[in-house]
């Protein structure tokens, strides 16, 4: 019998993979920003799954509108990936340093 | 096992490789359609879960437009991976560390009966349940503040990836429709007054 808490420890197990991408990638801004999804889509499970487990309807329009903004997040980042590709020739974080921070 | 369990453990175990695949994978082609694999695994899941609307959005709009706008970017780029490869397996020891402890933490926490998670029934709805007129009956009454502003969101997003990506090159020729419009006669034509001259005899 599937519960809730087997859908949290699967989106917990997600996020932790998200994390750990975003440790291990830390040159590669476009899988950073796959990570992120990565990270949102364990989010987005965690809300699903207590909507249907508390019979509560809001959970789900939770997930709608997070998916609302991370589409504006990533058609965003991904303008920025390309202006940055186009001044730098990379899209490596590391040589975003013109600021000197 | 009834069926339902076997649908989760086979949807759950494609969904965590799938996402173990997008941030090892060499080629960041490859990561991105393993993405959509997990997103695709993911749909199923909520499917289980009766969300049937977000489920289906998820697919459409998530890997129907989402993932293959990354497609394009990663495409458009040329992108040197082997570079960006360096120091990947550097990281390795403390960013495995860190995965482990948490999801370990969160599992522990989650999976103990203190928070009640283990206990709540499994909610079946009706057969005539309609899980997309619910959330559409909800969207346009008491969100339908948060939805117009989800529009505005979405109208923010597309004039900043525009005006983000515009460019002028300086090296094509191109015409200026307004210089071309606001152009006068006397601009293109000038009549010079002169006296008029005696023939030579």
């Amino acid at each position: 019998m599937i519960a809730l808490h087997h859908y949290l420890v699967l989106s917990a197990l997600l996020f932790a993979i998200g994390v750990v991408g975003i440790f291990l990638n830390r040159k590669n801004l476009i899988v950073l920003l796959m990570a992120i999804e990565l990270m949102l889509l364990a989010v987005n499970m965690n809300f699903v799954a207590f909507s249907h487990y508390l019979n509560d309807l809001a959970g789900q329009l939770f997930v709608f509108f997070i998916l609302t903004v991370a589409a504006a997040e990533s058609g965003i980042g991904l303008a920025i990936l390309v202006v940055l590709f186009r001044n730098l020739s990379t899209i490596d974080v590391d040589k975003l340093d013109s600021l000197k921070g | 096992m009834e069926l339902k369990t076997v649908v989760f453990y086979v949807f759950a175990a494609i969904m965590l490789f799938a996402a173990l695949r997008v941030i090892t994978a060499r080629n960041p082609v490859h990561a991105v359609l393993y993405l959509v694999l997990a997103f695709f695994n993911a749909g199923g899941l909520w499917l289980t879960l009766q969300a049937e609307f977000l489920a289906i959005a998820l697919i459409m709009v998530y890997v129907g437009a989402v993932m293959v706008l990354f497609l394009f970017v990663v495409m458009m780029l040329d992108i040197d991976i082997a570079r960006l490869r360096q120091g990947f397996w550097s990281n390795m020891p403390l960013a495995v560390t860190l995965g482990v402890l948490m999801a370990g933490e969160m599992a522990l926490v989650l999976s103990t009966d203190y928070f009640g998670t283990t206990s709540f029934p499994d909610q079946a709805m009706p057969a005539d349940y309609s899980n997309t007129k619910e959330l559409g009956r909800l969207l346009f009454t008491a969100y339908v503040y948060p939805f117009e502003l989800a529009s505005v969101i979405l109208l923010v997003a597309i004039i900043a990836a525009v005006v983000l990506t515009l460019r002028r090159r300086k090296d094509v020729r191109h015409l200026d429709p307004a210089a071309q419009i606001a152009v006068k006669h006397t601009d293109r034509i000038r009549v010079v007054k002169m006296a008029a001259e005696k023939e030579p005899e």
